[in-house]
């Protein structure tokens, strides 16, 4: 794990294992992250169930269990945002290939929700290919408190 | 932490109490047994309290569509009970609200079943 700071910004890698376990790590080190920001508890849940299912994502269809490789977990603190990258070592994908969940004809289908619920609890989802293997989901989730006239956000107990 | 599960009759339905975080692993893995287990002994009519999860992710939600089918392909009914407030919005933004019986009323739940 490494860490370097510039400016208001903090940026902490964790290299995780390919295994399960690493989603409840992935998920614990992104909420205290989003609680040390400020997110409200609802949205501490939303962003670690969205890297909860990124970190999945990454063992089970990216890395396919291998013990050789690892996955990648960024998380970055921004003064108004939480940036987190999940990357995996694995072939690729294209996410537009993806059968949208909401049909009709797929309702009840076991599987293929993880990407869209990673959509729907945070700000943005960029899905990015890696060189020479690999593939990167990058989320974003916005604090929705208002920033002062220096563009920083209130200290703890000058929040209105 | 993991998913527990208990089940209990009440007339001829069974209900199956579940409690902790149902998610991708030993917990879906365990919950899906369950279910099995029980439509393979010939329950039909079975209804499952949600009420102590306190997390689903996709996994989870996806075993609880599988139990639906399942159960439904063998005649007999699943419902949902004690829905939390997150699991409602699971639902809803995945629309399943459409698909699953919900009550949050068990002796309501339990004359639903005929």
């Amino acid at each position: 794990m490494g860490e370097n700071k510039s400016g208001e910004t903090t940026s902490v890698v964790s290299y995780l294992d390919s295994t399960l376990e690493s989603a409840d790590v992935a998920e614990q080190i992104v909420m205290a992250a989003a609680r040390e920001l400020g997110f409200r508890e609802d949205e501490q849940y939303r962003i670690g169930m969205a890297v909860r299912e990124s970190v999945v994502n990454a063992v089970v269809h990216g890395n396919c269990y291998s013990r050789y490789k690892k996955v990648q977990l960024t998380v970055s603190k921004y003064p108004d945002r939480l940036l987190v990258v999940v990357a995996d070592e694995g072939k690729g994908f294209d996410p537009k290939s993806l059968p949208d969940p909401l049909a009709q004809e797929n309702l009840l289908n076991q599987s293929g929700r993880g990407i869209f619920l990673i959509r729907a609890f945070v700000d943005e989802l960029e899905i990015r290919r890696r060189e020479p293997a690999g593939t990167e989901f990058r989320l974003v989730k916005y604090l929705d408190r208002k920033l002062d006239s220096t563009g920083m956000v209130p200290r703890e107990g000058e929040r209105q | 932490m993991s998913v527990r599960l208990t089940t209990r009759k009440v007339g001829d339905v069974t209900v199956v109490d579940a409690a902790g975080r149902l998610t991708l692993g030993e917990a879906s893995s365990s919950f899906r047994d369950t279910i099995r287990g029980l439509v393979s002994k010939g329950e039909k009519k079975l209804l499952i309290n949600l009420g102590e999860v306190s997390y689903i992710d996709s996994s989870g939600i996806g075993e609880l569509v599988s139990a639906f089918t399942t159960v439904t392909n063998q005649g007999g009914q699943l419902k949902l009970l004690n829905l939390t407030k997150r699991v409602q919005d699971l639902l809803q933004i995945t629309k399943l609200y459409t698909v699953f019986e919900v009550f949050d009323d068990e002796a309501a739940a339990i004359r639903s079943f005929g």
